[in-house]
């Protein structure tokens, strides 16, 4: 079943928790503890289909409908510490939510939180190509 | 900021400090009480305040299109930029302006010669020689041409040092050998090359070398006569000068044999609907309105150059390169990647098992800007197993303060991945 909390309440959640922190340093710390607290995508869903080529880094994103064919969960991995700090951030607003939602999601909170500049294009760490993939497949269900 | 505790390298010929007031985008906070450390000079280099007025004084001021203006300012143009071309001459010491040919860059100047030297010498079944730490750009346009005309590419390899296997030059020179092209430094591992050796030997078997020299234009004087190479091109942009315009020397004969390589204006004798004629070099080959303000830039850019004491910058140079390689090497779980004798500018590295994506953004928050990934040599990144890496690329104006500033960055990069 879709989760009951919003792709907007999830993304104000994440931007009061990092406005406990002061500091980038403080930031990003938090950002790479996320990343190691997300479940890791077991090797076999490392697959080329799941693959996001960045130049800089590597993201892999897998989704599927739940069981009521309601809702889509999303995991994701990289192995940039950033990047997957990024990633867990975009699957934790995303994740099991409705995939009109999904596919309808921004985020623009990246911006509230000063980690904005990840998502350019000019960055190519394959964040921006792995919410296209991900919106896309959302698009499809 | 500490006080560096480094022996200091200014020569009473060389002052950094005097050198680093000419670079007005050296002196910045990139982010709060966060001052600019600039090691990415590899990737572009900042523009030195003459460079930047010349730019600023032209398009107040001299502003019109060049060639065939009988107006004062395009007179004033067209001198300008002429005076640029021998600027540019003398900078290479090539033997006549009209040897220079201005471009958008070393790429363009590549694709330039790809497309019309190439298909002149290049036949199917022939083969073009690179090396394996080539740019994109100087992989690139070979392998389009080896495509269209169906000659294949060779590779001379390199050493786990990131020297080049002279030793087996000679061999993978054979007589289907139409073509070397080869970087004069390389700009991943910071590798010179021995230029004049390889284009020697190449030569001997009567096989023209077109040379890179995006690398080494920057960082050493360049004679393209004493080299004996048949093409040099190199970009404005990394050598003080603007973004846009680089420079493509060509022998004579060469020059003379080629066709054209984009047809337009400014590039004919004469046109008619039933042919045209073409102008002479260099003009055959700067089709349309030229770059002309950024073309008169780059003069300025090199004009500068050549005004400070080479000697002295290489000592420099030199001395900030080991210094920065010394202190990067102590940094535990640092591994120096390219460690040939005869290196200039170039610090790459790989630390730990930590992302070169993660330890360039926590560099960044610190002020040091360095480049990470491939930079664009994936074949070279490949034959070491590596998916990126760490570049710290270093300019005249780099000082043992940026080296202590990137060391700090790094020791904070370990504090959060180590």
């Amino acid at each position: 079943m879709p989760a009951t909390d919003t792709v907007s309440d999830r993304a104000q959640q994440i931007v009061d928790e990092f406005s406990l922190f002061d500091d980038w340093m403080s930031r990003y710390e938090y950002l790479i503890e996320l990343g190691d607290d997300i479940p890791l995508l077991e090797e076999e869903k490392k697959t080329d289909e799941n693959y996001v080529h960045g130049c800089q880094s590597d993201v892999w994103i897998e989704t599927e409908l739940d069981e009521t064919d309601t809702a889509l969960c999303v995991q994701g991995d990289s192995n940039a510490k950033i990047t997957k700090g990024l990633a867990a951030l975009i699957i934790r607003v995303i994740n099991e939510q409705p995939p009109e939602a999904v596919a309808d999601a921004d985020f623009d909170f990246l911006d509230d939180i000063g980690l904005h500049e990840h998502l350019s294009s000019q960055r190519n760490n394959g964040l921006k190509a792995m919410i296209e993939t991900v919106q896309e497949r959302a698009r499809e269900t | 900021m500490p006080a560096t505790t480094h022996p200091t390298s200014e020569t009473a010929s060389f002052d950094v400090e005097a050198l680093r007031a000419d670079f007005p985008a050296l002196r910045q906070d990139v982010y709060e009480d966060t001052p600019l450390a600039y090691l990415d000079n590899a990737a572009t280099s900042q523009k030195p305040t003459p460079v930047i007025e010349r730019l600023d004084g032209f398009y107040r001021e001299e502003n019109s299109n060049v060639h065939r203006g009988v107006h004062r300012l395009s007179q004033d143009a067209t001198e300008a930029y002429e005076s640029a071309r021998e600027s540019l001459a003398h900078f290479l010491n090539a033997p006549d302006p009209d040897q220079i040919i201005f471009t958008r860059g070393t790429t363009e100047g590549l694709n330039l010669v790809s497309s019309t030297f190439g298909r002149m010498v290049v036949e199917a079944g022939d083969e073009i020689l690179l090396t394996e730490m080539e740019h994109h750009s100087n992989i690139v346009p070979w392998q389009m041409l080896a495509e269209q005309v169906g000659a294949s590419i060779e590779v001379l390899p390199v050493t786990d040092r990131g020297e080049l296997r002279m030793d087996l030059l000679p061999e993978m020179l054979t007589d289907d050998t139409a073509l070397v092209a080869i970087s004069h430094v390389s700009n991943t591992l910071g590798t010179i090359n021995p230029m004049a050796d390889v284009i020697d030997v190449a030569h001997a078997e009567g096989v023209p070398v077109v040379v890179d020299g995006a690398q080494s234009a920057p960082h050493m004087p360049v004679d393209v006569q004493a080299l004996d190479a048949d093409f040099f091109v190199f970009s404005g942009h990394k050598v003080f000068g603007p973004t846009g315009i680089g420079v493509l020397y060509g022998k004579r004969e060469h020059l003379e044999a080629m066709p054209p390589y984009q047809g337009g204006g400014d590039m004919i004798d004469q046109v008619s609907f039933d042919g045209s004629t073409y102008d002479g070099v260099p003009h055959k080959f700067e089709a349309g309105t030229p770059n002309i303000a950024d073309a008169i830039g780059l003069g300025t850019a090199v004009e500068y150059l050549e005004d400070l004491d080479w000697e002295a910058v290489q000592t420099h140079e030199d001395d900030v390169l080991r210094c920065a390689t010394e202190r990067v090497q102590n940094v535990e779980g640092t591994q120096i990647v390219g460690t040939a004798p005869d290196k200039t500018s170039v610090l790459s590295f790989v630390f730990d098992d930590i992302h070169p994506y993660d330890a360039g953004t926590v560099l960044d928050r610190e002020g040091v800007a360095v480049r990470t990934g491939h930079h664009c040599t994936q074949p070279l990144l490949e034959r070491y197993g590596l998916p990126g890496t760490i570049r710290a690329s270093f300019a005249a104006y780099n000082t043992h303060e940026d080296v202590d500033r990137l060391v700090e960055g790094l020791q904070k990069v370990r504090r959060m991945f180590g």
